[in-house]
């Protein structure tokens, strides 16, 4: 008896174990924690849909981990199937020739049918080429708002603002009331890259750097941000404005703590604040400035996509591209919308999380879409940009350095240009 | 021999090789371009800043670590009773590993809840660590002082120890002032471990407190002062600027042979080993 039923369990064993056919890949994401979770659930899922391909999620660290990984595994020859990068290492990966095929490319090539116009504008572009090809995969893309304590301003007698003009005239209001009115997370993604996209201003040369890094220029020293910044080291100055450093969560806590009544975050921030604020809190368009346009443009993503890498056989690119629609489709992106505040990449999930009447319940998830689908201009796309991440460093310090006092916004601005342009200018060398 | 070879000459080579190329990370294409790295290094104004900010950083940190080991040593060394349990909780820090040590750190520089922060309120200095950047140098310098203070201890009190009791004693007879005394026999005998100390403190702050620091600025430097080694590690690992970052490396690596054969040739003739 016991040797039967042990050469049933073998036997059971021997027939679980996958059949010969199976293509197994391999993807590596940046997303530890609570999201982390989410992308094992939608990997589990994915395998869970088919029987040919076994999907593998690999936890590298952050996102500059995560690249770095890659680019060591790609010179040794062992680079994964699909792995995530964010958007200022998009430049890095997109401008290496030959590193990754495109999205579009892959999916066609196996096959499946591509429609560009499936996926919402603003997502659409930002990991695109210059001739709007999709090169990477959009996986967790968010943009930034608005968020507001609603007691805070209740108390205040103000309303949301739509413009700075706006804030401006409520902001003495809210300090009366006894909160600091603003504070934001992210300089560079939020007051720079996305004040562009928002006014539609020109951010970089060759069209905002899409047609190829040789002789981008960054226009960032431009009379429209220089306003901008001068205005908020006002705002600081007069008690208007909170900054508590670079770095993220310094600048969210002071939110969550009810001592500042306004807080420009990520859309994709929306999960997180539902556990950690215990006040209701609602959120809005990012304000503009009446005086430079008077029709605001959409903003662009930030976040993260998906890009496949080459050097793999037919057989393991095909299955890549079924994980690639299988990721587009609309149950897993709204499950990926409702479970982690990030937008869902496709209008079709977007009606569908519509239809669900989540968005009744949680108007506040609905904010960074509705942005992201603002209409557009020239320069709403996002930019493109080769050693981004330094390039980011040095608008923080800088930006730093205006808000303690130690630079005027003038001198600070031509630094940010003279030495991004002088980054920009060693990344074109590199290719 | 090998094992040198494998793993220092050939990295270091391979540094200076590269630091007068810019390459392409995915496929190693590189563009030769002579010095220009270095000249971008060295005529930043970043990277003064940063040279700047560590070499008084080192200084502190290895003056401090210095002073403080050698004040616990000469107190543990005089305690008769409770000897082992105080030389136990001194040494304790020590075996924090680094990221730990800079956690702690970065909870009690916390600018919302650092219990330190509100004690130095109760002064009237509001302290915002990643806000202001000497406040953020502070918090460095303290938290990479306390982790490499129970080394220099350590040392210290073996050294203390290793003092034969008949020149205690003779000095003892011959002079009664405890401090003089310190300063004419003590301290001299220990000049060859206060040496040893020094080199490895200087190493210690310029190159291993890279972890607290990390940790500190959370990831986001932003204006806060950070040293060489984390402006090698930014531009190389975070920002993929390969021939950027191996020129600082070579900097580095000159800068630290530099010292350490000047260390060796003014200091070492002061020193008496028995």
């Amino acid at each position: 008896m016991k040797k039967l039923t042990f050469a049933a369990s073998a036997a059971a064993l021997f027939f679980t174990v996958p059949a010969l056919a199976q293509t197994e890949i391999e993807w590596w994401h940046a997303h530890g924690g609570q999201l982390g979770e989410t992308v094992n659930a939608i990997a589990n899922k994915f395998n869970e849909s088919q029987s040919e391909i076994v999907l593998t999620p690999v936890y590298k660290g952050g996102y500059e981990d995560t690249l770095t990984a890659t680019i060591a595994a790609f010179r040794a020859g062992e680079q994964p199937n699909i792995v995530q990068v964010f958007d200022a290492g998009a430049a890095t990966i997109i401008g290496a020739e030959g590193a990754v095929i495109p999205a579009e490319d892959l999916i066609q090539q196996a096959g499946i049918d591509f429609d560009a116009n499936d996926y919402i504008s603003g997502v659409r572009y930002f990991y695109a080429d210059s001739d709007g090809k999709m090169v990477g995969m959009p996986f967790n893309s968010s943009t930034p708002i608005l968020y507001y304590n609603v007691a805070a301003l209740e108390k205040a007698g103000v309303e949301p603002p739509k413009t700075w003009e706006e804030f401006e005239a409520i902001a003495p209001k809210i300090v009366e009331a006894g909160y600091i009115p603003l504070a934001q997370s992210h300089s560079p993604w939020i007051f720079t890259e996305n004040f562009h996209s928002r006014h539609n201003i020109p951010f970089a040369t060759n069209n905002n750097g899409f047609d190829g890094s040789d002789g981008t220029k960054i226009l960032v020293n431009n009379d429209a941000i220089k306003m901008h910044f001068s205005k908020v080291k006002e705002w600081l100055d007069g008690g208007w404005y909170g900054y508590y450093g670079a770095g993220w969560g310094d600048n969210q806590t002071p939110f969550e703590n009810q001592e500042v009544a306004m807080w420009l975050g990520s859309s994709g921030s929306f999960g997180g604040l539902l556990n950690s604020a215990d006040f209701e809190f609602s959120a809005t368009y990012l304000p503009y400035w009446e005086s430079v346009t008077a029709n605001p443009t959409q903003t662009f993503i930030g976040g993260a996509a998906l890009f496949a890498l080459s050097g793999h056989s037919d057989e393991e690119n095909k299955a890549s591209a079924e994980f690639f629609k299988f990721l587009s489709s609309t149950d897993i992106q709204q499950f990926w919308h409702t479970e982690t505040g990030y937008v869902p990449i496709t209008t079709a999930a977007y009606e569908a999380t519509k239809a669900s009447g989540y968005y009744q319940e949680k108007p506040q998830a609905e904010v960074g879409i509705l942005q992201l689908s603002l209409p557009g201009g020239d320069n709403s796309k996002g930019y493109r940009m080769g050693f981004y991440v330094q390039i980011r460093d040095v608008m923080n310090r800088e930006y730093g350095r205006i808000f303690a006092g130690e630079t005027d916004v003038e001198s600070a601005f031509a630094v940010i240009e003279e030495e991004g342009n002088q980054l920009l200018e060693r990344f074109s060398k590199t290719n | 021999m090998g094992i040198i070879a494998v793993f220092f000459l050939w990295p270091a080579a391979e540094a200076i090789r590269s630091s007068f190329f810019l390459e392409d990370p995915f496929f190693g294409n590189a563009t030769f371009v002579g010095l220009d790295n270095y000249r971008v290094a060295l005529t930043g104004s970043d990277y003064q800043r940063t040279a700047w900010f560590t070499a008084v950083f080192t200084v502190i940190v290895s003056l401090m670590s210095l002073a403080l080991g050698l004040m616990l040593a000469v107190s543990a060394d005089r305690v008769l009773r409770g000897k082992s349990t105080y030389k136990t909780l001194l040494m304790w820090v020590y075996a924090i590993a680094p990221p730990v040590a800079g956690l702690i750190g970065v909870m009690l520089f916390d600018q919302h809840i650092g219990p330190l922060v509100e004690f130095v309120a109760l002064f009237g200095w509001e302290m915002r660590v990643g806000v202001n950047y000497w406040d953020t140098g502070i918090a460095m310098i303290i938290v990479s002082t306390w982790k490499q203070v129970p080394y220099c201890f350590i040392f210290f009190l073996s050294g203390l120890q290793s003092i034969p009791t008949s020149v205690k004693e003779a000095a003892r007879v011959d002079c009664r002032s405890e401090t003089r005394r310190f300063w004419t026999i003590t301290f001299p005998l220990l000049a060859p471990t206060t040496f040893f100390l020094l080199i490895l403190n200087i190493t210690y702050a310029m190159f291993e407190t890279f972890g607290t620091i990390d940790l500190i600025v959370k990831d986001q430097p932003g204006n806060s002062p950070v040293t060489l080694v984390y402006k090698v590690y930014r531009d190389g690992f975070r920002g993929n600027d390969l021939g950027g970052s191996s020129a600082q490396s070579v900097i580095l690596m000159l800068i630290v042979l530099a010292l350490t054969i000047a260390q060796f040739r003014l200091i070492e003739r002061r020193v008496h080993y028995n």
